[in-house]
């Protein structure tokens, strides 16, 4: 060694410090302490995850008793009509191939129909009742239907924005500017995850056969201003479900868990003279990296899940399809994972909104009705919370004959699950189905009522950024949606 | 007890304010400062309510301002007694049990801790003295003795009153490792250690400084962080996040960087290049700056409201990159903390207002940023344009008499032309797609989408009888690639087939027969547009060369046919040839009665003003006539063919050149800047609020006076932002670069200079540093220079017990601090110590290798990720294409901002990701693998040798004996695996775009790639010490 001399002497007394009061207090952790210091004994696998490096959460404890512990957001991208799906309007059929009165739409936001002229235009599809609830909604839901008793519908949901991409983002960060956290990275800051070794938060995408599948940023599920540790990890569809994950061609798992022994017993050398806490968690992170490896492979693969349950979603294991996604979506859940998104595109009905609700309804319906009974018959469906939301909703006024152009003044979402009353509808659009008028929700209220279910006050869980108090839930008040709430 | 483990979670991150541990509390200071001490719990706790958002204010009491705080309130009480903490109602509210009295009130969740409530009494008991904003107050310059280093003597001067003592220096290892990475951004070479450690001459490190900061990389490792801060980044951002053209902005930086551009000027050009008044295009790229927010081509957004987005999306850069101020919070209502207020907000917006750009759509391309060479070689190419135009120009006796006889030719011409008369269509129709759109002289013209394919179905309902011939004319047109007449970039078209039915009331369609077809031009042959076969793609008709002007096709029929009135003829043109776009852009249909015109092809007729001067009597022409009728027959002469076919290629040569050269936006000041108004609660749909003209914000009292008869412009900004007695710049700047040098600012939020920012912990320093840089002349170079021989800077980053305890985030910098490379950093280092980077300087992004199917929730268009390759593959990573909605998953995994809004500041996280890309992304394979093969060439004989050579290379140290062993271990274990499956080591060394050595054993190298793996990962390897 070549030490300067000062050095050699500073580090040496660190050391011998620290051989009294830093090692022998802290002891070696969950590190086998003889693979480290002895190479001869290199294990394929090394020990599991030092849990020390585990989130806790910041809301530790709760604000108060939570309902659910976990969310599964079904993101209907591209903007759903609700007036093809869970909002009937029979005035709207009345008034199908007439002006749209302007008293509906004064002082609206519009986004292609900006100067073009308006005209009412009728719902495209049937409507029939379900369940006890009575829930009145289009006929080709009819799994949905099915379980409608378990749902909760939002028809008077309202959002700010009026393009996807910054609607996306309102409805994942409350905030229309780039850079805020989305909902599953303040979830998983404010509880942590009880994933062992999976991310808290993870993306799953789905393509529609219509083709209109508008672009998703990474952004919708980034971290934002928090750590990154608590950004969205997006589990794909083909190639390495998590980038990165398979070793080089040519590295068996045992040799790469010799690469990752060797470097975590390198650093744990090296944390021995420099003493840098940040050592323990490099080693802790290449620890759940090489857990990782082996765990992420066997959650994405569900082909040994029984044919009853292929049955009940409809799908067939890795064909990437919105009914994959939702079984996947309950073997995240099973794994502790807390907050679920899915992303299925091509609702952007700007043309052949009849056909293209079809086609989305034969892609989700059977779908949506499984993950509901599965989790139930699990006995998970009490303490998850499943929401079904589009980035806004559709107008009333045709577009180009066939189709609806985007609309943010009113639309639908349903809610089911943990502490959710079921077989219920909430809130109302006018006649035509233009404005929320009765009880309209926004998108922070119905964060803060999420927040809620999870034991969160949303005024309380915050981060300061700068200068202000940034929330999840905003900082101009929102709303708990109480009588939705069982 | 290894305290910060569980505390600092793994991360470090110093933009938003996490939970840091909390020290023991210390003592009260023996007296108060208002703004160390005060204004943060002020500011926290009670601003909201009481502070400088005048709309926000409860009870009239306002805590930001002494006289409002000392008289009585509306309910008769004071708030503060100067010297009398008991008779203050401040105090009691603060401690009173009562909740319903109790401030902060329990609903805002905000409480005073027991140190904060005695800072307060003590505060007022010593009179309650406020002090202006720090910030605010420009900078003055401490004393420090000549012969100190000012960073030194201050650094201690605080040392000694907190009594901590500084740390010895480092090793000369580290330092060089340390001066590399901060300086340049890359690791020194084994070589360039040695020298550094054995260089025995007492300016060794000086001098290492120098070189440093005179290396072309030094320019790369500062442009880093200004590109955080500025968001530069090569496509749009919002929605199709489609590329637009900045490069040569981020070229700039690093040249403005390595020639050490003023920074005053820097800003100057940044804001405001065009408006220099000697304005270069060096000053023009810089202005790119402007144009490096988020855009948006999403259908349906709504300019109102983007143009809304672009404006507070500057005023937030300028808050961030130079005033270290959020004004952005004063969008929607007056400030909550800071002086700033809505008015303040809008005017800075209006600044902006001039810029020209399409609000919703495209960007433009950009002013083409030809290099010194290029300059050269546009001018010698105009040049040759000028000669030939030159000669082209020329009178040409050698033409008179075709001349005299073109003009005969087409007189008669002309006559034939009457026999013709234009049939007006009253459908037409594109199977493809394209819009048809009938002109007033019944020309079709076909736009919009443009198909390879397409059939043109025209419908007629002319009453005519005995019609012999139907012409078809192409024309040339300005809207049309190359001037048409067809649609294809060349102005070509190809007509497959031409079929004509004609139906008469309720009978089956009967078709019209063709005798023969007859064309002024045929590239490929007219005959084969009625051959009854529309499908042979390498028939038709197409007229290359002779594009650009008009050409005929003229049919002749069978038989004489008659159309009633009621009847209808329909006309196909069948456009199969399947070569892009080869259709017709726009033509007309006309019909004959007459026999001979329609077995005769005439040359088309001339435009009408060439007509009228054609039938004046050659005589009788002015000269100006003359001369306009024979330019215009030189532009048709088949005689100077030659001629023109050089003045065109000559052109051409030019427009071919430009186009490969590259093109940045930039500014560009409008004379009609749009309006702007002050937005209520930020609404853009909200048009009742006040007109706004660019004005400098009132709070931040900057004795420029701007002139008055003229609207404020974006060099006015910039000049105020670099005036002398502007508070923040040199501050906001300076505290930026600190953080470069020490891991963290001297006020730790860079950008938030205000009251919820933080005071700096040593005032002093950082005033001592913005003042030097600025009274220097605002010289970048020399404020590096000066922080980097610090003694300070150039302590040991090893820390004590003793010292952790009492000052975990090294705040007083009692040492120096450790951190992991930047992501950029992370792969320059592995690159550089495989021997893979290519060092070469700026130029067009690159794209690193990235995993399949990264991109595809990208669209409009699907976009593929096609990997460089070449050297492309292996340049620094500050070139990386920055993909806003999807950067790079590796630079990401590093923390990498996403540049969407302006990043003072990165976090720098410690997550399994991390892990994943340094063991898995080919790139670290490959550099591993590169790296080995340079261990097995270079590091001598025997295993034990090339570790020790391999550790001196990625680490700059010999490995200890344990090490070793640790390392020898796995390498004879992989050895004995991949000799005994050598198709595993083959596999293995496939990685990456460049082969294998030629002639090396598979298994050895396959073996020493997992030591160099292990290497490349070390947390010693990417971290700065």
């Amino acid at each position: 060694m070549n030490l300067h001399s000062d050095l050699l002497q500073f580090r040496q007394q660190q050391q011998t410090r620290r051989v009294f009061i830093g090692r022998a207090a802290q002891g070696m952790g969950a590190f086998a302490l003889a693979s480290l210091l002895d190479p001869s004994i290199l294990r394929a696998v090394p020990s599991p995850p030092s849990r020390k490096d585990k989130w806790p959460g910041v809301v530790n404890p709760l604000h108060h008793p939570a309902k659910i512990k976990r969310v599964i957001w079904l993101s209907m991208a591209g903007g759903p009509s609700h007036l093809e799906t869970w909002d009937y309007k029979p005035k709207l059929t009345a008034m199908h191939g007439q002006a749209m009165p302007e008293s509906f739409t004064k002082g609206k936001q519009i986004a292609q129909l900006q100067g073009a002229k308006l005209t009412c235009y009728g719902p495209q599809l049937g409507f029939k009742k379900f369940g006890k609830g009575g829930a009145e909604i289009c006929d080709l839901f009819e799994q949905i239907g099915s379980v409608s008793d378990d749902i909760c519908f939002i028809r008077s949901m309202t959002t700010e924005a009026i393009n996807h991409d910054p609607a996306h983002m309102f409805m994942n960060t409350g905030s229309q500017i780039a850079g805020r956290p989305s909902m599953g990275s303040w979830l998983t800051y404010g509880l942590g995850s009880v994933a062992e070794d999976l991310p808290g938060f993870v993306v799953l995408t789905s393509l529609g056969k219509g083709g209109q599948n508008q672009p998703i940023a990474a952004r919708q599920w980034s971290a934002g201003f928090l750590p990154s540790r608590f950004q969205g990890v997006h589990l794909r569809g083909k190639g390495d479900p998590v980038m990165y994950l398979g070793s080089p061609a040519g590295v068996s798992r045992e040799q790469q868990g010799d690469v990752v022994a060797a470097v975590n017993a390198l650093n744990k050398k090296h944390d021995v003279i420099v003493d840098d806490p940040e050592i323990a968690t490099r080693i802790a992170q290449y620890e759940m990296a090489f857990q990782m490896q082996a765990s992420v492979p066997e959650l994405v693969d569900a082909s040994k899940e029984p044919q009853t349950i292929l049955d009940l979603y409809g799908c067939k294991p890795g064909d990437g399809s919105f009914a994959s996604n939702c079984l996947l979506a309950r073997r995240l859940a099973e794994r502790g994972v807390r907050f679920i998104q899915l992303y299925h595109k091509d609702w952007d009905h700007h043309g052949g909104v009849k056909d293209g609700v079809t086609l989305k309804a034969a892609e989700i319906d059977r779908a949506c009705m499984a993950l509901i009974t599965d989790l139930k018959q699990r006995g998970m469906l009490q303490d998850t919370l499943i929401v079904w939301a589009g980035e806004f909703g559709r107008t009333p006024m045709s577009q180009g004959g066939s189709g609806r152009d985007h609309h943010n003044a009113g639309f639908s979402i349903w809610l089911a699950g943990g502490g959710i009353k079921g077989g219920i509808g909430y809130g109302a659009t006018d006649e035509l189905g233009y404005s929320a008028v009765e009880n309209p929700t926004n998108v922070h209220d119905l964060h803060a009522t999420m927040l809620h279910l999870l034991g969160i006050d949303h005024t309380r869980l915050s981060v300061k950024f700068q200068g202000l108090d940034a929330r999840l839930s905003g900082v101009e008040g929102a709303k708990l949606l109480k009588p939705i709430l069982a | 007890m290894k305290l910060f483990a569980f505390l600092s979670f793994a991360f470090v991150c110093a933009a938003p304010a996490f939970a840091a541990p909390a020290p023991s509390p210390s003592p009260l200071p023996a007296k108060i400062d208002f703004n160390r001490d005060i204004r943060p719990v002020l500011s926290e706790n009670c601003f909201a309510c009481h502070g400088p958002d005048a709309k926000q204010v409860k009870g009239g009491l306002r805590l930001d301002q002494r006289d409002s705080t000392i008289k009585q309130a509306k309910s008769g009480k004071i708030a503060i007694v100067p010297k009398q903490p008991s008779k203050s109602e401040l105090v009691r509210r603060i401690t009173t049990k009562d909740t319903d009295d109790l401030m902060p009130p329990p609903e805002s969740h905000k409480k005073l801790g027991s140190r904060e409530v005695a800072l307060l009494q003590k505060w007022i008991e010593q009179g309650a003295e406020y002090q202006a904003h720090w910030a605010y107050v420009p900078p003055m310059k401490p004393a420090v003795p000549a012969s100190q280093n000012g960073v030194d003597f201050l650094v201690q001067q605080r040392l000694k009153a907190i009594n901590l003592k500084p740390s010895p220096e480092a090793d000369r290892r580290t330092l060089a490792r340390r001066l590399y990475f901060d300086l340049v951004g890359l690791p020194p070479t084994s070589a360039e250690v040695e020298a550094f450690v054995n260089d025995k001459s007492p300016d060794a490190y000086a001098k290492l400084v120098d070189r440093l900061l005179a290396s072309p990389h030094y320019g790369e490792r500062m442009a880093i962080g200004w590109l955080d801060v500025v968001r530069f980044a090569d496509t749009i951002g919002y929605h199709s996040d489609t590329p637009r053209n900045v490069y040569p902005y981020r070229d700039y930086v690093i040249r403005a960087f390595n020639e050490n551009k003023r920074f005053d000027q820097f800003t100057r050009e940044q804001l405001a290049g065009d408006l220099l008044p000697n304005a270069t295009l060096e000053t023009r790229v810089a202005s790119a700056f402007n144009r490096l927010l988020l855009t948006t081509e999403e259908g349906g957004a709504q300019a109102k409201d983007y143009e809304v987005r672009y404006l507070t999306d500057r005023v937030r850069a300028v808050g961030t990159v130079w005033l270290g101020q959020t004004i952005g919070c004063s969008q929607c209502h007056d400030h909550k903390f800071d002086p700033s207020t809505q008015r303040d907000f809008y005017a800075m917006g209006a600044f902006f207002a001039d810029i020209k750009e399409s609000i919703v759509g495209k960007r433009e391309e950009g002013i083409v940023v030809p290099s010194e060479k290029d300059t050269a070689e546009i001018a010698r190419l105009d040049g040759e344009t000028a000669r030939l135009q030159k000669a082209f120009d020329a009178p040409q006796p050698q033409i008179t008499a075709a001349f005299s006889k073109w003009q005969e030719t087409t007189l008669v011409g002309l006559e034939n032309e009457a026999n013709w008369k234009p049939l007006a269509p009253v459908t037409a129709v594109s199977v493809g797609g394209a819009k048809l759109t009938v002109q007033p002289d019944l020309a079709v013209l076909a736009s919009g989408k443009s198909a390879d394919k397409d059939t043109y179905t025209l419908a007629f309902t002319n009453a005519l009888s005995g019609v012999t011939g139907l012409r078809l004319e192409v024309l040339p047109d300005a809207s049309l690639p190359a001037s048409g007449p067809g649609r294809a970039a060349n102005g070509n078209f190809v007509l497959t087939e031409i079929v004509a039915t004609v139906k008469r009331g309720e009978q089956k369609p009967e078709s019209v027969k063709f005798a023969a077809a007859r064309a002024t031009f045929e590239q490929t042959s007219a005959a084969s547009t009625i051959d009854g076969d529309a499908k042979g793609a390498a028939f038709g008709w197409g007229v290359l060369p002779e594009v650009g002007k008009a050409q005929q096709l003229v049919l002749e029929l069978t038989t004489p046919l008659t159309l009633a009135a009621g009847d209808v003829l329909t006309i196909e043109l069948k456009q199969n040839h399947g070569n892009k776009s080869h259709t017709l852009g726009r033509f007309r249909i006309a019909a004959t009665m007459d026999a001979a015109a329609a077995r005769m092809i005439a040359p088309p007729p001339p435009p009408a003003d060439i007509v009228a001067i054609l039938k004046i009597a050659s005589e009788k022409r002015a000269v100006a006539q003359q001369e306009k009728l024979f330019t215009y027959y030189k532009i048709l002469t088949p005689e100077l063919a030659g001629l023109r076919q050089q003045v065109a290629a000559s052109k051409k040569a030019k427009t071919d050149f430009e186009t490969k050269l590259p093109r940045c936006i930039i500014s560009e000041s409008s004379p009609a800047p749009r309006t702007v108004r002050l937005l209520p609660r930020g609404n853009w749909m909200d048009d009742s609020g006040p007109l706004m003209q660019p004005a400098l914000p009132v709070y931040l009292a900057v004795s420029v006076k701007p002139p008055e008869n003229r609207r404020l412009t974006r060099l006015d900004l910039a000049e105020w932002i670099v005036a002398k007695e502007n508070p923040l710049t040199a501050r906001v700047f300076v505290n930026r670069v600190w953080k470069q040098f020490f891991g963290m600012g001297l006020s730790k939020v860079l950008d938030d200079l205000g009251a919820q920012g933080e005071p700096p912990v040593n005032p002093a320093l950082l005033d001592w540093l913005a003042s030097d840089f600025r009274d220097s002349g605002w010289d970048v170079k020399r404020l590096v220079r000066v922080i980097v021989t610090s003694a300070t800077y150039r302590q040991t980053s090893i820390t004590s017990r003793e010292l952790l305890s009492r000052d975990s985030e090294n705040r007083e910098h009692a040492r120096q601090s450790r951190w992991r490379l930047d992501a950029e950093l992370v792969r320059d280092n592995a690159l550089t110590v495989s021997g893979l980077l290519v060092t070469k300087i700026g130029g067009p992004s690159v794209r690193p290798y990235q995993p399949d199917g990264y991109w595809e929730n990208l669209n409009f268009p699907v976009r593929n990720y096609d990997a460089s390759k070449g050297e492309d593959q292996f340049r620094r990573g500050l070139y990386t294409w920055w993909q806003r909605s999807f950067v790079h998953p590796s630079m990401l995994a590093f923390d990498a901002p996403t540049r969407e809004e302006c990043a003072a500041d990165r976090a720098r996280s410690n997550i399994p990701q991390q892990a994943l890309v340094l063991l898995n992304d080919p790139t670290y394979v490959e550099s591993a693998r590169a790296f080995a093969a340079r261990i097995v060439k270079e590091g001598g004989a025997d295993a034990n040798a090339r570790l020790v050579w391999a550790w001196q290379q990625a680490i700059a140290r010999a490995p200890r004996a344990d090490e070793l062993v640790t390392v020898r271990a796995l390498f004879d274990k992989h050895l004995a695996l991949y000799k005994t499956d050598t198709k595993a080591a083959e596999a293995f060394l496939k990685n990456g775009l460049n082969p294998a050595p030629q002639g090396a054993d598979a298994a050895e190298l396959a073996a020493w790639t997992n030591v160099a793996r292990v290497l490349l990962n070390l947390h010693e390897t990417i971290t700065r010490s």
